[in-house]
């Protein structure tokens, strides 16, 4: 069985932010693997453990993302193919889908998952996009996967409930990072992650018809995010404070 | 013809409020502009639906019916909304953000070679560019973006606009559907609902949420209690959901639901950016944590310093008092 996972080295949002000039800037170049996709690959080594086959991950990204191509090799996946950027195209989802496509036109798999989105920018427009661009059926926000008889059953969690969808192979599935805690590569994974074959490939070879205008969209700027007007701390005997503050939701706020 | 086209989500024959909060938003945009401003509505049982929205002015009313569409499956929403598209071939199609519109979402920008922005919190359109806002980096910073083409697919967060009645003597059309079994190429084998007949908690004007500070049988009865006087929704954070003390469904946070109400009461939760980023702009936050510096008193109005098991049993007795 063949897996194929797409992941994406985003910046720690964790790590601290600023805006100049309606830029973004991170004090720290902190950049790490996707939660969501380390999701998809542990998921996907979690399926490969349970019925066999191969397992590999491809990254679109400057050559500074090979550490991340790197970190799910550690993980256990077997390969990876980095489709190699210069940092100056403007890609957005949409862009990121098409090369995606391109990459997968000639290649046979069972399963392709994704990450359910990006972490920092949260759109989770590109797994269904590259579903629809290569004809497969799909399930976002898994929260859960196995295959059964040739099927992959999909826990997806929907607006009420979790919905279990019956996948046929070939399809797509984006995960949520609810569904398992990825493990963290061991020292004999990271040493063999060297060993394990990366193939490179020139964005610019994929992209065929498609070039930097093929972005839909635009970012025009960063703003920081009103801040909240400062709120009062209570202290003091529980009671006290329950009590005043239940009466302010009434008398000030008239949100009771 | 439409200019903007609003997709109304119905959940049990109801319509939520925050599609109702983007085709209100939509209206006003078509009534600045000279635009027209339409409502889609795909369901199993179509005809109430349409009846109610008249009451919130769309120009026209658009209905596919089919028994398919009692539960979500991504395919035949998809075809639905690829023929409802190409009847009415708006320049706007308009979503509020829900599970069920994120999942459609890429795919139907992908079949449509249409531009697509998700989870917005603030869109004007001008007729040809779409300007909208984005919370990105967990909610920490807000993107400006900007879209051109047509279509332009957008889903919108919940709270992001009032909901104004406009009556209307808006048209009902229905448009013809039909999906082969075959076509489905997947099956929807069950639904897991935990959530009965609890407060749909995307919609509640008042939501408890409780996190890892809640740690029994008897901090999750005082959380019932609260929102049983308040008519709250009950979610909750991840740590508790992962730990099967809550459904999954009631995750709020980055990951899971992103909640906007008149009033969040934060019980037992520290306040993960995570957390924050699907709570944020909640109306007036009430916080209560044992450990003063815990991050949650940043964005609270009012910090409730102390334990919980203390705070809540005289918090619940004065509330009861004021409900009378």
């Amino acid at each position: 069985m063949k897996f194929y996972v797409c992941i994406k080295q985003v910046p720690d949002v964790n790590a601290p932010l600023q805006i100049k000039d309606g830029e973004l800037i991170q004090d720290a170049d902190r950049n790490i693997l996707n939660a969501y996709d380390a999701s998809a690959v542990e998921e996907a080594l979690v399926l490969q453990e349970a019925h066999g086959g191969e397992i590999e991950v491809v990254l679109i990204g400057q050559e500074k993302a090979k550490e991340t191509l790197r970190k799910a090799l550690a993980m256990g996946a077997d390969s990876g193919s980095h489709i190699l950027t210069t940092g100056n195209e403007e890609f957005d989802s949409f862009s990121y889908a098409k090369i995606l496509a391109s990459f997968f036109k000639d290649k046979e798999y069972h399963y392709i998952l994704c990450g359910k989105q990006s972490q920092d920018t949260d759109s989770g427009l590109t797994g269904s996009m590259l579903a629809e661009f290569l004809g497969l059926p799909y399930a976002t926000n898994a929260v859960g996967l196995q295959i059964e008889n040739g099927a992959m059953i999909v826990k997806r969690q929907g607006d009420t409930g979790q919905e279990m969808i019956e996948l046929p192979s070939p399809s797509l599935v984006t995960c949520s990072n609810d569904m398992n805690d990825p493990r963290i590569p061991s020292l004999k994974g990271i040493m063999q992650s060297k060993r394990k074959p990366v193939d490179t490939i020139n964005v610019a070879d994929l992209t065929g018809d498609i070039d930097n205008g093929s972005a839909k969209t635009s970012v025009i700027g960063f703003e920081e995010k009103p801040k909240r007007a400062p709120g009062k701390k209570y202290e003091g005997e529980a009671e006290e404070i329950a009590k005043e503050v239940a009466q302010l939701l009434d008398s000030a706020e008239n949100v009771i | 013809m439409s200019n903007l086209l609003t997709y109304i989500s119905v959940n049990d024959g109801k319509i939520k409020r925050s599609s109702l909060e983007v085709l209100s938003r939509c209206n006003a945009i078509a009534e600045k502009n000279g635009l027209t401003s339409a409502a889609l509505v795909i369901s199993d049982d179509t005809s109430s639906v349409a009846e109610k929205l008249k009451a919130y002015g769309p120009s026209m009313i658009y209905t596919i019916e089919d028994p398919i569409f009692k539960n979500h499956l991504n395919t035949p929403l998809l075809k639905a909304l690829t023929l409802a598209m190409d009847k009415i071939n708006p320049d706007v199609m308009a979503f509020a953000s829900t599970e069920g519109s994120k999942d459609v979402l890429g795919a139907l920008a992908a079949n449509r070679d249409a531009a697509a922005l998700a989870d917005v919190s603030e869109f004007e359109w001008s007729g040809d560019v779409m300007k909208a806002k984005r919370p990105v980096m967990a909610s920490k910073i807000i993107s400006a973006v900007e879209a051109t083409g047509s279509p332009i697919i957008i889903t919108v967060r919940s709270g992001s606009s009032e909901v104004v009645e406009k009556s209307s003597e808006a048209g009902v059309e229905s448009i013809p559907f039909s999906i082969d079994k075959n076509e489905l190429r997947q099956t929807l084998k069950e639904i897991i609902s935990a959530s009965g007949d609890k407060i749909d908690l995307s919609e509640a004007e008042t939501v408890i949420a409780a996190g890892r500070g809640v740690k029994d049988e008897e901090g999750r009865k005082l959380i019932d209690e609260l929102a049983s006087i308040l008519k709250a929704g009950i979610g909750a954070s991840r740590a508790l959901t992962e730990a099967g003390d809550y459904d999954p469904s009631l995750q709020i946070g980055q990951t899971g639901k992103v909640v906007s109400p008149q009033l969040y009461i934060a019980v037992g939760i520290s306040g993960a950016i995570q957390h924050v980023a699907g709570m944020a702009n909640s109306k007036v936050i009430v916080a209560i944590n044992k450990d003063p510096d815990a991050p949650i008193f940043e964005v609270a109005d009012y910090g409730l310093v102390g334990d919980l098991y203390k705070i809540l049993p005289p918090f619940i007795e004065e509330l009861k008092k004021i409900k009378g």
